[in-house]
C-alpha cells in the first residue's frame, strides 16, 4: 500500500503542485478547445471535478476486488476505458432525473468527458502509486478541482488576449500554448508549499 | 480533410505537413507531452502511437462494414485499446526500463485523440491499404513534432542526446527545460513557425480546434 501521505497534503498536492494539466499535460484536447469560452469552461470543469471523484472510486474497487483477484490486471486499460464510460452515462441519467437546470448545463459536456485523458489518467496514476480507497477519492477529487482551477484561469486570460494584436502565425493554438506555459510557471511557485509524488 | 486528397503521396504531405495532427490540429497532446523530457522515452513512446494508429485505422477499415454505426465509437475504443495492451505488454517485456519511465503514459494512448480522430475521419470511408497508410503517416507527423520538442529540451536540459553527453562539461543545464512549462513554450513556437512558413507559402491554413 502507499506510504502514508495525510489526506490534506494529497488533497493539496493534486490541485496545486502537481495539477493534473499543467504538470502531467492530462486533458489537454478538450482544455484547448473549450477554454475559449468562460461558460462552457465553468460547466465542463463542474463535469470534470463530478466524474473524476466517482470514476477515481469505482476504479478503484474494480482494480482491487475483480482484477487483481482474478489476475486480469493486463486487461485494466480496457476495464478502465468502460468503467468511465458507463459512470459518466449513469451520472448523466441520474442528473437528468434530479435536476433539469443541472442537466441543461452539464448535459453536452458529459459525453465529452470519456475521452478526456486527465479521467483514465488519474486512474493510471492511482494505480501505479497504489493509493488506498480513501486516497484514491481525495486525490481524485483533488485533480478535478485544479483541472477546473486551470481552464477557469486560461478562459479568462484567453478572454483578455483575445483582441490584442498578436503576429497571424501565433494566433489562436500557438498563443494559447504560451499561455499555459507562463501558467505552469507560475504554478511550480507552489513546489516550496509541499510536494507529494 | 479535403476528400479530394485521396492519392498515397498527397495523404503523406497533407499528414506530415499541411495538417499534420499536432500544430495544424491541436490533437493528441494530452499523452506525449509529458515524456518529451528524453529522446529515448519520445522515441519508444512515439513509436508506439504509430504502430497503434496504423494498425487501428487498418482494422477499423477491414471492419467498417461489419459495425453498426450506433456502437461504433465504443467498438473503436476497444480496437484501439487491444492495441496499446499489445504495445503495453512488449514494453513490460522488452524494455522494463522505459516501460517504468513511461508510467501511465503508454496507457494513454487509447485516449489519443489523433487515433480515434483518423479512425472516425477517415478509415471510416477509406480502403484498408490507404488506412493503414493514412494512420501511419499521421503518427509520423506526430512523431517529428515530438521528437524536435524532445531534441531541444534534453539538449539544453541535461546536454545530452539519447543519453550520450554532447554538450562540454562546463555547459550549465537549462533547469526550466526539464520542467513541465518548457514543453508549452516549445510547442507554441513551433505552431507559431509552422503556421507562419505556412502563411508565407499560402497555403490555405486549417483552424484546429
Amino acid at each position: 500500500m502507499a506510504p502514508d501521505i495525510p489526506l490534506i497534503s494529497l488533497f493539496l498536492a493534486s490541485i496545486f503542485t502537481s495539477n493534473i494539466l499543467l504538470a502531467n499535460f492530462l486533458g489537454m484536447c478538450s482544455f484547448i478547445a473549450i477554454s475559449k469560452d468562460m461558460n462552457s469552461s465553468n460547466g465542463l470543469g463542474l463535469a470534470v471535478v463530478v466524474v473524476l471523484t466517482f470514476t477515481t472510486a469505482v476504479n478503484w474497487a474494480v482494480l482491487n476486488y475483480v482484477l487483481i483477484p482474478l489476475d486480469l490486471v493486463y486487461l485494466r486499460f480496457i476495464v478502465f476505458i468502460i468503467v468511465i464510460a458507463s459512470v459518466v452515462q449513469m451520472l448523466e441519467m441520474i442528473i437528468d432525473r434530479v435536476s433539469q437546470t443541472l442537466y441543461l448545463s452539464l448535459g453536452i459536456f458529459l459525453p465529452l468527458i470519456t475521452v478526456n485523458c486527465a479521467i483514465l489518467g488519474v486512474s493510471l496514476f492511482m494505480e501505479i502509486r497504489q493509493y488506498t480507497f480513501v486516497q484514491s477519492t481525495v486525490y481524485g477529487l483533488g485533480s478535478g478541482l485544479g483541472w477546473w482551477l486551470a481552464i477557469m484561469a486560461l478562459s479568462a486570460i484567453r478572454k483578455k488576449t483575445e483582441k490584442s494584436k498578436v503576429p497571424a502565425g501565433l494566433q489562436g493554438a500557438g498563443l494559447t500554448f504560451i499561455t499555459i506555459g507562463f501558467m505552469a510557471m507560475a504554478f511550480i511557485g507552489f513546489t516550496g508549499l509541499l510536494q507529494v509524488q | 480533410m479535403s476528400d479530394a486528397a485521396k492519392a498515397p503521396g498527397a495523404i503523406m504531405k497533407q499528414n506530415l505537413w499541411t495538417s499534420n495532427p499536432i500544430f495544424m490540429q491541436v490533437l493528441g497532446i494530452c499523452s506525449a507531452l509529458a515524456v518529451t523530457n528524453l529522446l529515448s522515452n519520445t522515441m519508444i513512446m512515439t513509436i508506439g502511437v504509430v504502430f497503434v494508429t496504423a494498425m487501428s485505422s487498418l482494422t477499423v477499415s477491414l471492419l467498417k462494414s461489419l459495425i453498426p454505426r450506433k456502437v461504433r465509437m465504443v467498438v473503436q475504443t476497444l480496437i484501439i485499446a487491444f492495441y496499446v495492451i499489445i504495445v503495453d505488454i512488449v514494453l513490460r517485456a522488452y524494455l522494463p526500463e522505459i516501460s517504468r519511465n513511461l508510467g501511465p503514459y503508454v496507457g494513454l494512448i487509447i485516449t489519443n485523440c489523433i487515433i480515434m480522430g483518423r479512425a472516425e475521419a477517415f478509415a471510416q470511408s477509406n480502403g484498408p491499404v490507404l488506412s493503414f497508410w493514412d494512420g501511419m503517416t499521421s503518427g509520423m507527423g506526430y512523431m517529428g513534432v515530438l521528437l524536435t520538442i524532445a531534441l531541444v529540451r534534453e539538449l539544453l536540459g541535461f546536454g545530452s542526446l539519447f543519453g550520450f553527453q554532447v554538450l562540454p562539461a562546463g555547459f550549465e543545464p537549462w533547469i526550466i527545460m526539464v520542467m513541465p512549462p518548457s514543453a508549452f513554450f516549445l510547442i507554441g513556437l513551433i505552431v507559431w513557425i509552422g503556421k507562419t512558413i505556412m502563411h508565407r507559402q499560402g497555403e490555405p491554413v486549417l483552424e484546429g480546434e
